[in-house]
C-alpha cells in the first residue's frame, strides 16, 4: 500500500515538474552572441522584448544581433544549404556550384579569404531545412547562409537562421509567404533577415495567368498543387491573377508529392471541364501527371503547364512533357552572365542544370558585397556586426547577373522577368527549352 | 468449463451483451455508414462525373488494386506460417521493378521491343520475377531463420531494419535519380468493349495479375507443396512430426511471395513508368493495409482487399468525400484509404475474410 502511493505521489510530481517547464520561462528572444576569441559577451540579447508586428514577424531592437569575429588570417565562413539530393538534387547542386565559384570569384574580403564551411542538404522539405538550418548556426562564426533550394525548406531555416542573428539570402525561394504579397501585406512565415534574389511567385502566378488568357486565350483551367508552400503559393497567386483577369478556375485541387495513381484527380479535371491544367510541381509527381493527363477521356487536347519546379533536364527530356509550357525566371544574358557560364562549365564539365544559378551568384555576391560595407577592421581583425549587415543588404543596390537587385523591407531584392517557355520536339534539352521563350513579363507588365 | 457451466450462462448471455462498448461502437458504425451514404449520395445526385467516369474511376481503382493484391499475397503468406508481417517485402516489389526498368531499357534499344511486345513482356516479367524471389529468399536466409524460435517483435523490427538497409543500398547501386520505363506502343490507347472504354496498359495489369493470382490459389490448394504450406501455417509443429521440412516450406512460401512481388514490380512500372529507390515504401504500406483489411493469414483475403483498397482510394474521395464540398478531395486519397481500414475493422474486427489460422498459440 504504502509503495503504491509513494509511486502515485513521484508520477504527480513527476507531471506537474513537466508541465511547469513547459509553461514557464519561454522568453522570445535568444541568445545570439557570436563573439570569438572572448569569454565575456560583448552585447546582451533577450532583455529587450521583442516587438511583434502584425502578420507574424519580429523585429529585434537595433545593434542587439551581436557581431562576429574573423581574427587575422582565419577565413570569413559562409553556409550553404541547399537541396542536393533526391528528385530535387539539380535545383540544389547548381546553386550550390554558383556559390562556389562566386567564392572562387571573389578570392578575399579585406585580406581574409572566404570560406564554405557548410553543405548542407535542405531535402527541399521542412525536416532538411530545420536540421541543415540548426547545424548550420550551431557555428558561431557563420555570417550568412545561401540557401534554400525549395520554400517548403524555407520556412523553418528562415525561422532558425535569422532567429540565431545570421542572415538567410535564398536565390530560388519563390513562395510569398516568407516574405510578402508585394501588396503591402507581410507574409506569414516572413523573419528580419531573410532575403531573396529569386522573383516572388505573386509575379510568376500573375505572368503564367496573363499568358494563358491573353496568349493562348482558354478561360477553363484547373490548377493542381502538392501541399508545398511554393506549389500552393504559386498556384494561389496564379488562381487570384487569372480570376481578376476573367478567367474561371474550375477545379483548384492537390495531389500529393509522393502519389502515383493521378487518373482519379484527373478525370474529375475532366468532369470540371479544363482547357487547361496548371501544375507547378516537383518530379516524380509531375512525369505522373503529364503522362496520365493525356491518357484519360476527356482531357486528350487538354494543354499541360508547369513552371519553375519542373524546369529541369530529366523532366524535359521526357516523351510526355513535349508541347507543355513552363513558367520560369528570365535566363539572364550579357556578357557576365556568359562568362560565368563559362566557368561553369569550365569548373563542371557540363552546362547549368537548372534556372537558379545566376541568382546564387548575385545573392551570394551580394552577401560578399555587404560584408565588406559593413566590416570594421582592427589590425587584422575582423568585426562584422550583424544588425548592420541586415540593415546593408537592406540599403544597398547591386548590379548582379539577373539584374539590379535592391531588397524591399521584406526582403524581396530582385525586379524580375519572368519567361514563358514551352518544350517543343525540336528542343532536346533544358538550355533549348530555356531558349525557347514565348513571352516575358516584367513586374510593371503585371501591374506590381 | 464443464457443459453445466454453459448450459447455465446462455440465458444470461445475452443480456449481459449489452455493454456501453457496444453500444458506443454499434454507434460509430450506424455513423460511419450515415457519412458515408449520405456523402455519396451528394456526390451523385450533383452530377458531377458522367457514368463513364465513375465506371473509369472503378477500373483504375481495380488496376492499382490488383498490384496491390499481388503484393499483399507475400505479406499474408509470410503472416501465415511465420506469424510476423514481413515489412521488408515493399523492398522486394521495389526490386522487382528496379530490374524491369533496366531489363525494358535494355530491349527498348533491339528490334524484339517493337517486333513482338508480348515475347519483351514475358522476358521483363521473368526476370522481375526471378530477382524479386532471389532476394526474398536471400532476405529470409539472412535476417530471418537466424530469429525462428525468437519473440515475435524480434524478427519484425529485423524486416525494418531490412528494408531502409535494401533502400538505402539500391539507392548507392542506381542513384537517388527518378527512372522513366520507356514507352510499349501497342500498350498505348484503349480497348473498347461493350461500350467500355478501358486503357490497355490497365487490362494488360488486371489479367496479369488474375493470371497470377489464379495460379497462386491452385498452388496452394492443389499441389503437394502448397498442402505442406497450409500445414505449417496452421501447426508447424506437428507439420515437422508429419514429416515436412519446415525449413524448405518457408523457404518457398517466400520464394512464391517475391515472385509475386516481382509480377508486381513489372506490373507496377507499366502502369506507373517512373520510379526511384523509395517507391517500394507506399505500395508496401498500401498492400500491407491490404492484406489486414482482407483478413491476414488469408490467400483470397489479400486478393480481395487488395482491391478493395484500390478502389476505396480511386473512387472515394470523389464519392464521399467531393460531396461535402472538401476543397482540394483528391488529395486525401490515402486519408480515404486508411479509413477505410479503420472503418471495415470497426464492423469486422478479423478482416474481410476473417483471420483463417487455427487457434493462436501464445
Amino acid at each position: 500500500m504504502k509503495t503504491k502511493r509513494g509511486l502515485k505521489l513521484l508520477a504527480l510530481l513527476a507531471v506537474l515538474t513537466l508541465v511547469i517547464a513547459a509553461c514557464g520561462g519561454g522568453e522570445g528572444g535568444e541568445d545570439t552572441t557570436t563573439t570569438a576569441g572572448t569569454d565575456e559577451p560583448t552585447t546582451t540579447a533577450g532583455g529587450d522584448e521583442p516587438t511583434t508586428t502584425a502578420g507574424g514577424g519580429t523585429t529585434m531592437p537595433a545593434g542587439d544581433l551581436g557581431v562576429v569575429e574573423v581574427a587575422a588570417g582565419e577565413a570569413i565562413k559562409i553556409g550553404s544549404l541547399q537541396s542536393i539530393s533526391g528528385d530535387t538534387a539539380s535545383l540544389g547542386t547548381d546553386q550550390v556550384r554558383a556559390t562556389e565559384i562566386a567564392i572562387a570569384d571573389k578570392g578575399e574580403i579585406l585580406g581574409h579569404p572566404i570560406e564554405l564551411a557548410f553543405n548542407e542538404d535542405d531535402t527541399c522539405g521542412a525536416e532538411g531545412g530545420q536540421a541543415g538550418a540548426t547545424r548550420i548556426i550551431a557555428d558561431p562564426q557563420v555570417v550568412a547562409v545561401i540557401g534554400t533550394s525549395c520554400s517548403g525548406a524555407g520556412v523553418p531555416a528562415s525561422n532558425v537562421v535569422t532567429s540565431a542573428g545570421r542572415v538567410l539570402v535564398s536565390g530560388s525561394n519563390t513562395s510569398p509567404v516568407l516574405t510578402s504579397d508585394l501588396a503591402g501585406n507581410e507574409g506569414p512565415e516572413h523573419h528580419p533577415g531573410y532575403f531573396r534574389t529569386a522573383h516572388n511567385d505573386a509575379i510568376q502566378g500573375a505572368a503564367a495567368a496573363k499568358f494563358v488568357f491573353e496568349e493562348l486565350g482558354l478561360t477553363q483551367v484547373a490548377t493542381i498543387n502538392d501541399g508545398d508552400p511554393y506549389t500552393q503559393g504559386l498556384t494561389s497567386a496564379f488562381e487570384f491573377s487569372f480570376t481578376e483577369l476573367g478567367g474561371t478556375v474550375v477545379l483548384p485541387t492537390a495531389v500529393t508529392a509522393d502519389q502515383t495513381d493521378m487518373r482519379p484527380v484527373l478525370t474529375e479535371v475532366a468532369a470540371a471541364g479544363a482547357e487547361l491544367i496548371f501544375f507547378p510541381i516537383f518530379q516524380p509527381a509531375g512525369d505522373f501527371l503529364a503522362e496520365q493527363a493525356l491518357e484519360v477521356a476527356g482531357l486528350e487536347d487538354v494543354v499541360l503547364m508547369g513552371a519553375d519546379g519542373l524546369l529541369s533536364d530529366t523532366y524535359v527530356v521526357l516523351p510526355q512533357t513535349e508541347n507543355m509550357y513552363f513558367s520560369g525566371p528570365q535566363t539572364p544574358t550579357g556578357d557576365a552572365y556568359d562568362e560565368f557560364v563559362g566557368k561553369y562549365e569550365a569548373e563542371y564539365g557540363e552546362a547549368p542544370i537548372q534556372s537558379f544559378h545566376a541568382h546564387s551568384y548575385d545573392a551570394t555576391n551580394m552577401v560578399f558585397a555587404a560584408i565588406e560595407a559593413v566590416a570594421t577592421d582592427d589590425g587584422g581583425t575582423l568585426t562584422i556586426d550583424l544588425q548592420a549587415l541586415r540593415d546593408e543588404l537592406h540599403a544597398m543596390t547591386w548590379e548582379g547577373l539577373t539584374g539590379t537587385l535592391s531588397c524591399d523591407e521584406y526582403g524581396d531584392c530582385a525586379a524580375p522577368n519572368i519567361d514563358i517557355l514551352q518544350n517543343t520536339a525540336d528542343t532536346a534539352d533544358i538550355a533549348a527549352v530555356r531558349g525557347n521563350v514565348l513571352a516575358t513579363y516584367s513586374a510593371e507588365d503585371l501591374g506590381f | 468449463m464443464t457443459q453445466a457451466a454453459t448450459v447455465d450462462a446462455r440465458p444470461t448471455r445475452r443480456a449481459s451483451r449489452i455493454t456501453p462498448v457496444s453500444i458506443f461502437l454499434w454507434g460509430l458504425r450506424i455513423a460511419a455508414l450515415a457519412v458515408i451514404l449520405y456523402g455519396s449520395y451528394l456526390s451523385i445526385s450533383s452530377g458531377r462525373l458522367t457514368a463513364s467516369q465513375w465506371r473509369d474511376l472503378l477500373v483504375f481503382g481495380v488496376s492499382t488494386g490488383s498490384v496491390y493484391s499481388l503484393i499483399a499475397l507475400g505479406y499474408t503468406m509470410v503472416y501465415g506460417v511465420l506469424r510476423f508481417i514481413n515489412f521488408a517485402h515493399g523492398e522486394v516489389f521495389m526490386i522487382g521493378a528496379m530490374m524491369a526498368f533496366y531489363v525494358a531499357n535494355a530491349l527498348a534499344t533491339t528490334s524484339l521491343w517493337v517486333d513482338n511486345p508480348i515475347v519483351s513482356l514475358l522476358i521483363v516479367l521473368v526476370t522481375a520475377m526471378v530477382t524479386s524471389t532471389a532476394v526474398a529468399v536471400t532476405i529470409e536466409r539472412i535476417a530471418y531463420r537466424p530469429l525462428r524460435g525468437a519473440p515475435r517483435l524480434i524478427p519484425l523490427i529485423t524486416s525494418i531494419g531490412a528494408s531502409f538497409t535494401i533502400q538505402y543500398l539500391v539507392r548507392g547501386l542506381v542513384g537517388p535519380s527518378t527512372k522513366a520505363f520507356p514507352r510499349m506502343e501497342p500498350l498505348r490507347g484503349t480497348f473498347e468493349f461493350g461500350g467500355f472504354v478501358i486503357l490497355r496498359s490497365q487490362v494488360v495489369v488486371i489479367v496479369a495479375a488474375l493470371v497470377m493470382m489464379l495460379l497462386l490459389y491452385l498452388f496452394v490448394e492443389k499441389t503437394r507443396t502448397g498442402k505442406s504450406m497450409r500445414a505449417v501455417s496452421e501447426d508447424a509443429e506437428t507439420a515437422a512430426l508429419m514429416g515436412i521440412d519446415v525449413d524448405r516450406t518457408i523457404v518457398k512460401v517466400f520464394a512464391v511471395g517475391g515472385a509475386m512481388a516481382g509480377v508486381a514490380g513489372a506490373l507496377w512500372g507499366l502502369v506507373f513508368p517512373s520510379l526511384n529507390f523509395f517507391s517500394g515504401f507506399l505500395p508496401g504500406i498500401k498492400a500491407f493495409t491490404s492484406a489486414v483489411l482482407g483478413g491476414i493469414g488469408n490467400i483470397v483475403g489479400a486478393m480481395l482487399g487488395g482491391v478493395s483498397l484500390g478502389i476505396f482510394e480511386s473512387v472515394g474521395p470523389s464519392l464521399v468525400l467531393a460531396g461535402y464540398e472538401i476543397p482540394a478531395f483528391s488529395q486525401l486519397k490515402d486519408v480515404v484509404a486508411y479509413s477505410a481500414l479503420v472503418l471495415v475493422l470497426i464492423f469486422r474486427p478479423t478482416g474481410i475474410l476473417g483471420e483463417r489460422l487455427a487457434q493462436e498459440r501464445g
